[in-house]
C-alpha cells in the first residue's frame, strides 16, 4: 500500500465532512478540498471517520491455544472491526506472567502488522491468586505492561488484591479485576433469575459481581490506587461505580457489547453460543449498563473477544466453554445499542472505544483524535447498511459469535493502522506490511 | 409429536392426549397378553448418562410392550466415559438407525441440544435432564391424580381445581419443575413447600404459590401431597443443617399424615428416603400412590413412545377417541 493516502469527505467522528491526508503513518493535513499528487484516494463520502478503535479486553489465545485463535488471526479480526490496538489478556499457556511471555506476544503482534498488540500481564503467578507475578519486570520489559489482570479468575484474596493495587502505583499501572466471588458462583451457568430457575441451570447471582466491586472500590480508596473493573454486567454494579466515582475513588469500568444488547432470555434454547462469563443478564441490567455508559459511569466498551473451537460450543450447556468472539461485531453492536437509541453520539463512540481505553491502559499515541500530527490510526465506518451478520463477517479463527443470523447495522469499510491499510473497501488485506514499509 | 422435551411448552390438548392415550395403554395392560404389535420394527435407544434403574426399566418395559426393539446405552463402561462427545454419541446412534432416543442426562438442556442440533433425526424423549425437567414423571403424576379422582371417567378431564402440594428440594428438582408446568397447564392449584434455601431465586413467573411452612400448606387441605426425595449431600452444601431438622420441619410424619383430608393422596417419585422426607406410616398407608405411580409410569411412557413413533395410527384394540386425531404439531 502507498504511504500517501488521501481520504476524501469523511465525517470526522460523525460531524462535518473533511479530507484527511496521511503520510508516513501520520495525519499531515485535515481540511476541505485537499489534493496531493500520487496519493491513493479513498472515497469516504458518507463514511464516518473514527480514531482507530482500542480494545482493552481481548483474548488472542496465543501462546497455547492456537486452535482457537492466534495473534495473527485475532489481529485480522480486530482490523475487520475497525480496531488498531488490542490489549491481550494473559490467560494463555504459559500464562503471560513474565517479561518473556509478554515480549513474545508483543513481537508476534508486530510481525502480524494489523494492530498494536499490547500485552496485559497476570496479577498473580499462573493466575492462581496466590502470589504476585513479577509485575515490575513486565512493566520494565519492551512490552511496557501497565494493565494487570487475572481475567477469567477473580483476584479473590483481599490481601493479594490490596497489595497488587498498591504495588502497581510504582509504574502507574492498573489492576483490571474480573469481579466474581468464587464461592457464590460455584458451578454457575447462567444469570441467577427467572430464566435460570426455569431452565434448571445453576445461577450466577448479580451479588457475586457486585460484592467484589464494592470491596475493590473501597480497597482502591484506602490505598489510593487505580482500579479498573472488567465486563461490568449488572444494574447494581453500575450503582456501585456511580457511588465510588462520586466519592472520588479512581475507578474505571468497562462493559461488553453483548451486555449492551443481549439478555439471558437467549439461553432458553440451551444454545451455548450464548454462554459467557459474566453471563447475559436481565433486560433491566441491559438498560442500566446502557445508561451507565451514556452518563459516563461506565468509561469504555471492551469486547472480551473470546474465541473457542466449534466443539467447545457444540455440546451440552454445562460442558460448553464460556465466551463469544466480539471484535468484528463490536462497533456495529454499539451502533445498534447506543447510537441508534440516541444514547450517545459518534464522538462519544470515539471516546469510549478509542480514547479512554488507551488512556486507562496508559498507551500514549493510541486513541488520539484525528488531528494533524497524530498517528494515522483510524476506521472508516459506513453507518447506512443493515445486514444479517454471518460467518463471512468473521475474520478470526473461531465462529462462536452470538450475532450470527442477527440483523446489525453498519460496516467497517477501511481501517488504517499507523498509515498502513489493514482493511480496504470492506476486505481485510493480506500482508498489510508488504510494500508499505510502515511498521507498527 | 416430534419430541417430548419438557412440559413447559406442552400444550393443554397435547397433554390431555398423552394422558388419554395412556388410559388406552393402561387398559391393554389388564389383558392376559400385554404386548401390542404397534412399534414392531422400530428401534428405541435408552441413552442413560446417569444411573437410573427405575426410569430406564420403565421405558424399557413400555417399549417392549409396544414390540419395539430396545437398545440400552449406558454411559458407564461405554465410550462416553472415555470422553466421547454428545455429538459423536448421537451420530453413532443415528448411524445405527435409532427411531427414538430416550435420554437421561446430568446436564440441563442436553435433550434439547440433542433434538435441535441436527446430529440425529430420531425423536427425543427427555427422561430427566439435570435440574431442568422430567416430563414423563409429571405426566405419570398427573395421570395418577386424575385416575384416583375420576377413576374410569378420567378420559378428557383436566385437573381444574385440584390442589397439589409439592414438598422438598424444589431448587434441584426436575420433577418439581415438570409438575409445576404440567399441573398448571391442566388447571391444578400448585403449592410448593421447601426450606428457603431450596427454592430457586426467582419463581415469580411460576404458576405456583410458595410457602416455607408445611403445616400451613397442609391446613389448606391439598388433594395430593407430593414428597420429593431429599439428597443428603445437600446438607453438606449448607442448604439445611441436619437430616433430623429437615425431617422435623419438612417431613411427612404420622401426625401430618393424620391431618390430611379423607381423600388426599400421598405421592412420591421414588426412591424414597423412609424416615427422612416420608415416614413409613405415610409410605405404606392406603393414601400412598407410590406403586400406582410406578405402574402408571409404564402406561404414560407407552403413550409417549406411541405418539412419537406411530403418531397417527390407532392403538390396536383400544377404544381410543383421542388417538384418531392427527397430531397438529
Amino acid at each position: 500500500m502507498s504511504q500517501v493516502i488521501l481520504i476524501r469527505g469523511a465525517r470526522l467522528e460523525g460531524s462535518d465532512a473533511a479530507d484527511v491526508l496521511v503520510e508516513d503513518g501520520r495525519i499531515v493535513e485535515v481540511g476541505a478540498g485537499l489534493t496531493r499528487a500520487g496519493a491513493t484516494v479513498v472515497d469516504a463520502d458518507g463514511l464516518i471517520a473514527l480514531p482507530g478503535l482500542v480494545d482493552l479486553h481481548t483474548h488472542l489465545r496465543e501462546p497455547g491455544y492456537e486452535a482457537s485463535e492466534t495473534i495473527l488471526t485475532g489481529s485480522r479480526a480486530a482490523a475487520a472491526g475497525g480496531f488498531t490496538t488490542v490489549f491481550a489478556m494473559p490467560n494463555t499457556s504459559p500464562v503471560a506472567d513474565t517479561a518473556g511471555v509478554v515480549e513474545q506476544e508483543l513481537a508476534l503482534g508486530e510481525a502480524a502488522g494489523y494492530v498494536t498488540v499490547q500485552p496485559i500481564g497476570a496479577v498473580t503467578v499462573g493466575q492462581k491468586g496466590e502470589r504476585l507475578a513479577e509485575l515490575g519486570a513486565m512493566a520494565d520489559s519492551r512490552a511496557r505492561v501497565r494493565v494487570f489482570s487475572d481475567d477469567g479468575f477473580c483476584v479473590w484474596d483481599p490481601l493479594i488484591m490490596r497489595r497488587a493495587l498498591e504495588y502497581v502505583k510504582a509504574f502507574d499501572g492498573v489492576i483490571a479485576q474480573h469481579a466474581q466471588e468464587p464461592r457464590l458462583t460455584e458451578g454457575a451457568q447462567l444469570n441467577e433469575g427467572a430464566v435460570s430457575a426455569e431452565l434448571g441451570l445453576t445461577g450466577w447471582p448479580a451479588v457475586a459481581e457486585e460484592s467484589i466491586i464494592a470491596r475493590d472500590v473501597l480497597l482502591a480508596e484506602h490505598v489510593g490506587s487505580r482500579l479498573h473493573v472488567c465486563h461490568l454486567s449488572t444494574a447494581g454494579s453500575v450503582e456501585i461505580i456511580r457511588w465510588a466515582k462520586r466519592r472520588g475513588i479512581e475507578v474505571t469500568a468497562e462493559v461488553t457489547p453483548h451486555h449492551l444488547l443481549l439478555t439471558d432470555e437467549l439461553a432458553r434454547g440451551y444454545d451455548a453460543r450464548f454462554k459467557v462469563n459474566p453471563p447475559l443478564r436481565r433486560e433491566e441490567d441491559v438498560l442500566a449498563v446502557r445508561e451507565g455508559l451514556a452518563d459516563g459511569t461506565i468509561d469504555i466498551v471492551a469486547t472480551d473477544h473470546a474465541p473457542h473451537p466449534a466443539e467447545a460450543k457444540a455440546c451440552e450447556w454445562h460442558a460448553a466453554a464460556n465466551g463469544m468472539v466480539g471484535l468484528e461485531s463490536a462497533l456495529r453492536v454499539v451502533h445498534l445499542a447506543m447510537v441508534d437509541t440516541g444514547l450517545i453520539t459518534w464522538a462519544d463512540v470515539a471516546r469510549v472505544m478509542s480514547r479512554e481505553p488507551a488512556r486507562i491502559g496508559r498507551l500514549a499515541g493510541h486513541g488520539t483524535p484525528l488531528h494533524v500530527g497524530h498517528p494515522a490510526s483510524l476506521a472508516l465506518y459506513d453507518p447506512s447498511p443493515v445486514r444479517t451478520f454471518t460467518a463471512a463477517d468473521l475474520a478470526g479463527r473461531s465462529l462462536n459469535s452470538p450475532y450470527l443470523g442477527r440483523r446489525l447495522p453498519g460496516e467497517v469499510r477501511w481501517t488504517l493502522h499507523r498509515g498502513t491499510v489493514t482493511v480496504a473497501d470492506g476486505v481485510v488485506v493480506d500482508s498489510p506490511l508488504a510494500g508499505s514499509g510502515v511498521g507498527a | 409429536m416430534r419430541h417430548l422435551l419438557d412440559t413447559k411448552t406442552l400444550a393443554r390438548e397435547d397433554a390431555l392426549r398423552l394422558l388419554d392415550v395412556a388410559e388406552d395403554m393402561a387398559d391393554t395392560q389388564q389383558r392376559e397378553v400385554k404386548k401390542l404389535p404397534t412399534l414392531r420394527g422400530k428401534t428405541i435407544v435408552n441413552l442413560f448418562f446417569e444411573d437410573s434403574t427405575r426410569t430406564r426399566i420403565s421405558f424399557e418395559a413400555a417399549a417392549k410392550r409396544l414390540s419395539a426393539d430396545v437398545i440400552n446405552f449406558s454411559a458407564k463402561g461405554s465410550s462416553v466415559s472415555k470422553g466421547e462427545s454428545l455429538q459423536d454419541t448421537a451420530q453413532t446412534l443415528q448411524a445405527m438407525g435409532a427411531d427414538a432416543v430416550v435420554i437421561r442426562h446430568g446436564a440441563s438442556g442436553a435433550p434439547r441440544t440433542l433434538a435441535t442440533s441436527g446430529w440425529i433425526s430420531a425423536g427425543v424423549v427427555n427422561a430427566g435432564d439435570g435440574t431442568h425437567e422430567h416430563p414423563t414423571q409429571a405426566l405419570l403424576d398427573a395421570f395418577t391424580i386424575r385416575k384416583r379422582r375420576y377413576g374410569a371417567d378420567s378420559r378428557g378431564r383436566d385437573l381444574s381445581g385440584v390442589k397439589v402440594t409439592i414438598v422438598g428440594d424444589i431448587l434441584h428438582s426436575r420433577v418439581a419443575r415438570s409438575n409445576v408446568w404440567l399441573l398448571g397447564t391442566l388447571g391444578a392449584r400448585v403449592t410448593l413447600v421447601a426450606p428457603p434455601t431450596l427454592v430457586p431465586h426467582d419463581v415469580s413467573a411460576w404458576p405456583a404459590r410458595v410457602t416455607f411452612d408445611l403445616d400451613d400448606a397442609l391446613a389448606d387441605r391439598p388433594d395430593a401431597l407430593m414428597m420429593l426425595r431429599i439428597q443428603l449431600e445437600r446438607m453438606n452444601a449448607a442448604y439445611f443443617p441436619t437430616e433430623r431438622e429437615y425431617s422435623r420441619r419438612w417431613g411427612l410424619d404420622a401426625g401430618r399424615l393424620a391431618a390430611l383430608g379423607a381423600d388426599s393422596i400421598v405421592m412420591h417419585p421414588g426412591p424414597m428416603n423412609r424416615g427422612l422426607e416420608i415416614s413409613a406410616e405415610a409410605a405404606d398407608s392406603p393414601r400412598s400412590t407410590v406403586l400406582e405411580q410406578v405402574a402408571n409410569g409404564v402406561s404414560v411412557r407407552m403413550a409417549a413412545l406411541y405418539l412419537l413413533l406411530a403418531g397417527t395410527e390407532r392403538v390396536e384394540g383400544a377404544a381410543a377417541a383421542g388417538t384418531q386425531k392427527e397430531d397438529a404439531r
